[in-house]
């Protein structure tokens, strides 16, 4: 099935062929932009930056989201930075670097020519941001600061505080508003997508619910982009906002684009730990700590034990009965492996009994050494919102005590299946940002993903869907009463009417929770075959549970929190077999995913290149069906595939 | 930990709301605020109740959705936090918490405690941005903004846009976040052309709103969750008057 997974990447040499695109697609002209119309889901990073750019081009642009304003998308949580190849620092770096840095980093199993075009309009990401008026920490020139982040050895990252998503996010929603008032865009907050809509077999619409007044409402376009973030939150628990969903892409899916690369799920090493059954969410400490934290755990059993019964605190712990474990099994990186490397390494610690806390599920993240070198100020400087917002949830300061830790999940690397011009295997259908599955192969490296949906946003899509859209400006607008859209609107009343019908006791979240426990035990940190077949498997009983168990209470015609719930719930459980799917065909290591079949002597993780070096493209086949895995083979032709090697 | 919590129930906007009190008990002193009324709504559905209806997304302080009115203060008794970073181990044992939407006539309820806030957006639309078109900016490092400036930018740029300021202001003033936006922009280089237009159309904007007029009690910097001060409305005011002489 070749000719259903083409992936467009353009002839020649690897730093020409962006170029080489962009001369051949076609342009559409300023009057004609006008008649044309795009539907934008999302008002992250990558749904804000492209409608305000498409906006800004002339077209006109929908742009929906599930929260009352634009301004409020998950994007807004991200902390730490964004990365840019512009060696501001002298240290060597260039896009080429970074290329590099981000193929080697997502463990090879990303494509080349996607993520070289994503260094290469790195640096034009951080003069609009700049442009804009967002205010990046400076140095005391006047001139832009930058800080390291995991994986890499240079610092490319540039930051605002702790806050750089809210900060890219304003900076994009306030180009986002100069569009709404000059009427190219149109907003529509707290507007569910619900479906999409084929017409011909190309995208022309979506289904959306109204979370207000709970209508369903019909939008016609001329394409659609996606742009609704990861699926994290099949989890339950996980450091993603409380709304974050799969479900546009999982409607994508199912009306034909490809999902890519579903296993692929990012652990983040540094997440406050879980303090009981009642928590629904959790909060992420940035990997930018790690620049000046350093990782440990007692060497010795009884100072866990000590620890754990609150006899003596961390910092009484004398520096040689520390075992600073990153450092001492990956010298060159130390505290600064990759994100994958670091979770697996405080989970191998936990597991072997050193776990700091009540529950054995924490390590140490330790300031003194940082506050002693750097001065209580400079630290602030940097960390000093971290450092309170730690202290908020936890009541305990670490300026006087280092953190405690555990791995979480935090992000995901697969998604919808794009080309190179971003487009689904659905014509006229985009996804942009976390829902696609482009750039980050098996693992994502830290302050990669706002570049990532920035470029995507602002330089990639607003060009490539040109291409697209030159052929369809004498296309009539699309009508909304025809049958395709009749029928979408049809099956989603139809889903909610079933919902409301169960009737049953136990409320969503309860479920969900379950579903979370299947996700973590089996699809989590270490994966083999009879745990994954388990989870396909009871994912399975509990969906049938939710559909006999289940209690929507209330109505659709109001504003009803659980019913949205409800809705996304149905979702996730398809998301997480899938996901649970793709995992058991990977019967290799790499990125995120670790298979516990496939590892060294040394417990590292094996990637399998002469068999798994493929992207996974799934496709929906139908209710109760199995999907078809479509490979995409990846070639290297402009480095040298190695094993990751973090040590030396 | 049990609470007695007395929260607002209002159907929808075009209903009258009122309240009513439920008991809750086995909260955790770490549980946070919303992970409270989590557990009440579970609670209350298996019971056959409608829940709560409240806005939150991030829980980590920064997408400003959460919104709630606690025992008279906006976000509740500790200082600058949002809702959502508000914990369980501020309230006494057996308290009884009264919980209210945000009040004020340019934010109308839609349900129990969530409010419509596009209020706020359409004062951004108003002016404020920068006018830049994607593609046009020069390289970054040329525009040079000494260290403190940027932070000082960065200060007014933490609003998070919740509301509170306009839910604590007696006059239902909504000058702080108008302020907090100008302000940043206004001590950048690059927000210098549009600056005085931008204070001015916005300022318009929030009239034309129903928001009320600013009277200098300075109660919305108390409760700001982001500690924006009063400062920058002084400078709202200096850009705002300059946009008056021009004219
Ligand atoms: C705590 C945290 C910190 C992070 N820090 C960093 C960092 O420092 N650096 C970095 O590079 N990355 C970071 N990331 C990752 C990064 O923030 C996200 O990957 C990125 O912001 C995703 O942007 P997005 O535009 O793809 O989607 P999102 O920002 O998730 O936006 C999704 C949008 O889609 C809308 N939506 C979803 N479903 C629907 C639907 N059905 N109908 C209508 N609208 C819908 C939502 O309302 C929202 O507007 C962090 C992530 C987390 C969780
Ligand atoms: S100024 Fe403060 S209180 Fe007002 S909206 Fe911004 S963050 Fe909220
Ligand atoms: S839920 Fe985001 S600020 Fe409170």
């Amino acid at each position: 099935m070749a000719e259903k997974l083409n992936s467009k990447i353009p002839e020649g040499p690897l730093s020409e062929k962006w170029t080489r695109r962009k001369s051949e697609i076609h342009l559409v002209s300023p009057n004609n932009k006008r008649k044309l119309d795009i539907i934008v889901v999302g008002t992250g990073l990558g749904g804000a930056s492209a409608a305000a750019a498409l906006g800004e081009l002339g077209y006109n642009v929908k742009i929906f989201c599930i929260s009352d304003s634009p301004r409020r998308a998950h994007s807004i949580a991200a902390q730490g930075g964004i990365n840019a190849a512009k060696n501001y620092q002298n240290d060597n770096d260039s896009v080429y670097r970074l290329f590099y840095d981000t193929i080697k980093g997502g463990d090879y199993r990303s494509r080349e020519a996607n993520v070289y075009r994503l260094a290469e309009v790195s640096a034009a990401i951080i003069d609009q941001c700049v442009a804009q008026g967002i205010p990046f920490a400076r140095e005391y020139g006047g001139y832009l600061a930058n800080r390291s982040f995991g994986g890499v050895q240079v610092s490319r990252t540039f930051y605002a505080r702790g806050q750089t998503g809210q900060q890219l996010l304003l900076g994009a929603y306030a180009s986002l508003n100069k569009e709404i008032a000059a009427g190219t865009v149109k907003s529509y907050p707290r507007h569910e997508m619900l479906d999409l809509v084929l017409v011909n077999g190309q995208a022309k619409g979506i289904i959306t619910r109204n979370l207000v007044t709970g209508e369903i409402e019909r939008f016609g376009a001329h394409a659609v982009i996606i742009a609704t973030g990861g699926y994290g939150n099949t989890y339950f628990l996980s450091t993603n906002a409380m709304n974050s969903n799969g479900s546009a892409a999982l409607q994508c899916y199912k009306k034909g684009a490809f999902f890519a690369n579903p296993c692929f799920a990012q652990i983040h090493p540094t997440c406050i730990p879980v303090h009981g059954d009642q928590q629904c969410k959790l909060t992420l400490m940035s990997e930018s700590l790690r620049n000046d934290g350093r990782i440990w755990v007692p060497k010795k059993k009884e100072d866990v034990e000590k620890l754990r019964r609150h006899e003596i605190k961390p910092s009484q712990i004398p520096e040689e009965d520390r075992d600073y474990y990153l450092e001492r099994r990956y010298p060159a990186f130390g505290n600064l492996v990759p994100r994958d490397v670091a979770s697996r390494a405080a989970k191998e610690r936990c597991d072997a009994g050193f776990g700091v806390n009540e529950t054995g599920k924490a390590v140490f993240l330790d300031f003194a050494d940082a506050i002693k070198r750097l001065g209580k100020q400079r630290v602030a400087e940097r960390y000093g919102n971290l450092f309170e917002m730690y202290e908020k949830i936890t009541a305990s300061s670490p300026w006087e005590e280092p953190m405690m830790i555990y791995p979480a999940i935090h992000y995901t690397m697969g998604g919808i299946w794009v080309d190179y011009d971003l487009q689904t295997t659905v014509p006229g259908l985009f996804a942009i940002g976390e829902a696609n599955f482009s750039d980050h192969g098996g693992n994502r490296l830290g302050a990669s993903a706002l570049m990532q949906g920035l470029a995507d946003g602002y330089f990639i899509v607003p060009v490539t869907i040109g291409d697209y859209l030159s052929k369809k400006f004498a296309e009539p607008k699309t009508d909304t009463d025809s049958p395709e859209f009749i029928e979408a609107e049809r099956a989603v009343q139809a889903r909610i009417d079933r919902l409301f019908s169960i009737g049953g006791t136990e409320t969503v979240d309860s479920i969900h929770k379950q579903l979370g426990h299947i996700m973590w035990e089996y699809v989590g940190m270490a994966r083999n075959e009879e745990g994954l077949k388990k989870a396909i498997q009871e994912i399975r009983e509990l969906k049938e549970k939710f559909y006999t168990s289940v209690k929507v209470p209330g109505s659709q015609y109001e504003f009803n929190q659980e019913l949205e719930k409800a809705l996304r719930l149905e979702d996730f459980f398809e998301i997480g077999e899938l996901m649970a799917r793709d995992a058991l065909n990977r019967e290799e290591s790499c990125g995120g995913h670790f298979r516990v079949e496939s590892q060294t002597e040394e417990g590292e993780a094996k990637r399998d290149d002469a068999n798994f070096m493929y992207v996974a493209a799934w496709e929906y086949k139908g209710e109760g069906k199995e999907p078809e895995l479509h490979k995409e083979p990846l070639k290297y032709e402009f480095i040298e595939v190695k094993t990751r090697n973090y040590k030396e | 930990m049990e609470f007695n919590v007395k929260v607002w129930r209002q159907k929808n906007a075009k209903t009258k709301g009122h309240f009513e009190t439920y008991h809750i008990a086995g909260i955790e002193e770490d549980a946070s605020f919303l992970e409270m009324l989590d557990i009440l709504n579970e609670q209350l559905i298996r019971e056959g109740k409608d829940p709560i209806s409240f806005d939150h997304d991030c829980r980590e302080g920064i997408c400003g959705a959460c919104s709630l009115y606690i025992d008279g203060r906006a976000h509740g008794p500790d200082d600058h936090v949002t809702t959502c970073q508000l914990f369980m181990r501020h309230f006494k044992d057996g308290a009884t918490i009264t919980v209210e939407p945000w009040r004020s006539a340019a934010f109308p309820v839609i349900k129990d405690l969530v409010v419509e806030r596009r209020a706020f957006d359409k004062i951004l639309q108003a002016g404020g941005f920068i006018s830049v078109r994607t593609g046009s900016a020069q390289d970054a490092n040329n525009i040079l903004i000494s260290h403190d400036k940027a932070e000082e930018s960065m200060d007014a740029a933490a609003c998070v846009g919740c509301g509170a300021c306009v839910a604590t202001c007696k006059n239902g003033s909504a000058m702080l976040f108008v302020a907090a936006r100008v302000s940043s922009l206004a001590l950048l280089p690059q927000g210098r052309p549009e600056a005085a237009r931008r204070a001015k159309a916005m300022v318009a904007k929030m009239d034309e709103l129903g928001f009320g007029n600013c009277t200098n009690t300075r109660a919305c910097e108390l409760e700001c969750p982001k500690g924006i001060t009063v400062a920058h409305i002084a400078r709202l005011n200096r850009e705002f008057l300059k946009a008056k002489f021009s004219d």
